[in-house]
């Protein structure tokens, strides 16, 4: 378990940890995992009317992998149309935080958080994006 | 105090200071450094006087012959020559072999590597405490059957099992017994004129001896007998040739001695130590302890922390040098099988710590643990969504999960 010093900052100091409430119709939730595999994710994103991520949170289950991406995520979406936030890619995650190759499953979970998310907001406001 | 504080005793321990001073007089120019086979000379009998006296004290913990004791590279290779040279001496009379599923994997990997030569074996289950299941395992047995293996205490989670019925079942039956003692010796009394058991393994370093040396007891009455695993120059009476290393047998020799003279009131200081740990950590909501309460090693506790993953926990423990299942498999993302066996579910299985405590152990350490431990549960709750839902009263086997 060597982790790098950017997993373990995001692991001791996670950033965004928390949940809003999930009927709110600008929150879009996303949870991906399975406990019986060790790790699941909760995002989190605060929407505005112009489609802009103002805000995201997450709860994550999970390996100091699984923490620390999802505490990156929730960093790298603010900001950005839900469009822009598709396009965010596991390989980023695992290139940013330098993740061992056992623990590229915890980026690619990270990234379909967020694709979860997405998917459930476009489900809440009829699917225009 | 110092940190990190190392409570991983089961998977190895430290030697203990007075086994390395014996350990050095058998080394160097200054010391016996003769091969204890050499018969011409007085550098090879000072070697094997003391290679003797080592054995004798290895016998006398556990009530055995020293004649009986074959020294080995430890527990892993006593497994292996138990198991295989049993198997390829007796496969005559029957290639049938029975063992637990929460073995070791040195038992349980040999046992695969027989299966592929043409041998039978059948991998019990264990009951939810983790104890044997008596009617499971008379049901097993065949006419064919010639070993049966079973741990004396499990490594991970450090239940007793009831070896003196086992022990008797198998001699009614004409069976050969070999029980893997690795966690056990120096832990709980070994009486090898009571106990019906034919081979038993052992290990130097999980008792404060050197790593790297082990033995196997091989009992001459009714005489067992083994295939040679590794063959040579016939050393001890041709069951494992193979110069023998002085210096650590010396250092298992003082080990085990050591073993027999302080055991007694090391085992109720351990238990005090590990009610204290047990009782700062059980209230914590969802908690539960592995194995059963009462049969069991006061060295070994291990823990569920239910909703919390294992390794982050682990990394939340960083001042505390503590395994997720074993040693062995901490590197693979597997849940332990050991606590997969006792049915467990994988995520609580996933959640699950062992603190083994030993010789060096202190009373500020466990307090200073339980404080860890306690700040570490509630913060990656905090973080967990598992715990909100569980919180929330939704039951997590109803959730659609998509495994991945």
């Amino acid at each position: 378990m060597a982790y790098s010093s950017k997993v373990i900052d995001h692991y001791e100091n996670p950033r965004n940890v928390g949940a809003f409430e999930k009927d709110d119709p600008t929150i879009a939730t996303g949870m991906v995992g399975a406990p019986a595999c060790g790790d699941v994710m909760r995002l989190q994103l605060k929407v505005n009317a112009e489609g802009i991520i103002e805000d995201a949170r997450f709860k994550t289950y999970g390996c100091g992998s699984a923490i620390a991406s999802s505490s990156l995520v929730t960093e790298w979406v603010k900001g950005k149309t839900l469009a822009q936030a598709q396009d965010i890619k596991n390989t980023d995650i695992a290139q940013e935080l330098a993740l061992p190759p056992v623990k590229i499953h915890c980026s690619i979970l990270a990234e379909d958080a967020i694709k979860a998310a997405i998917a459930d907001y476009q489900q809440k406001h009829g699917s225009q994006e | 105090m110092k940190l990190p504080i190392y409570l991983d005793y089961a998977a190895t321990t430290p030697v203990d200071q007075r086994v390395a001073e014996k350990m050095m007089q058998y080394m160097t120019m200054d010391g016996q450094y003769g091969n204890p086979a050499s018969r011409s000379h007085r550098f090879g009998w000072q070697a094997e006087e003391a290679v003797e006296l080592a054995r004798s004290q290895v016998a006398e913990l556990v009530n055995a012959d020293p004649r009986e004791i074959v020294w080995t590279s430890g527990a892993t290779e006593s497994n292996n020559l138990a198991i295989k040279g049993v198997a390829g001496f007796y496969h005559k009379k029957g290639k049938h072999l029975i063992t637990l599923k929460t073995e070791h994997k040195a038992v349980l990997d040999t046992m695969r590597a027989l299966e592929r030569e043409g041998y039978e074996v059948t991998y019990l289950d264990v009951l939810p405490n983790g104890l044997v299941d008596m009617d499971a395992l008379k049901a097993a047995i065949r006419p064919d059957t010639v070993l049966i293996s079973i741990m004396f205490v499990n490594n991970e989670i450090g239940v007793v099992q009831d070896i003196p019925a086992i022990g008797e079942l198998c001699r009614e039956k004409g069976i050969i017994f070999h029980v893997d003692a690795a966690q056990a010796a120096g832990k709980v009394d070994i009486d090898l004129q009571q106990l019906k058991v034919d081979l038993m393994s052992f290990s130097a370093h999980k008792i404060y001896g050197p790593k790297g040396v082990g033995a196997l007891y091989v009992r001459r009455k009714p005489r067992i007998r083994l295939e040679a695993q590794t063959h040579g120059g016939g050393h001890e009476r041709g069951m494992r040739s193979g110069t023998l290393a002085t210096h650590q047998i010396v250092g298992m020799g003082e080990a085990f001695r050591i073993a027999k003279d302080e055991m007694a009131t090391e085992r109720q200081r351990f238990e005090t130590l590990r009610q204290r740990l047990w009782d700062g950590v059980k209230d914590i909501e969802q908690v539960f302890l592995n194995g059963d309460d009462a049969q069991r090693v006061p060295g070994i506790t291990n823990i569920s922390f239910n909703y919390v993953e294992g390794e982050s926990l682990i990394m939340a423990l960083k001042d505390i040098a503590v395994s997720s299942g074993s040693a062995c498999t901490s590197a693979s993302l597997e849940p332990s099988y050991v606590l997969r066996a006792l049915g467990m579910s994988d995520e609580l299985a996933h959640s699950s710590i062992r603190f083994s405590i030993g010789r060096y152990t202190t009373e500020e350490e466990i307090d200073h643990t339980i404080k860890i431990v306690n700040d570490a549960i509630t913060r990656l709750r905090d973080m967990s969504p598992l715990w909100d839902m569980y919180k929330d009263g939704i039951d997590l086997n109803s959730v659609a999960w998509v495994a991945h």
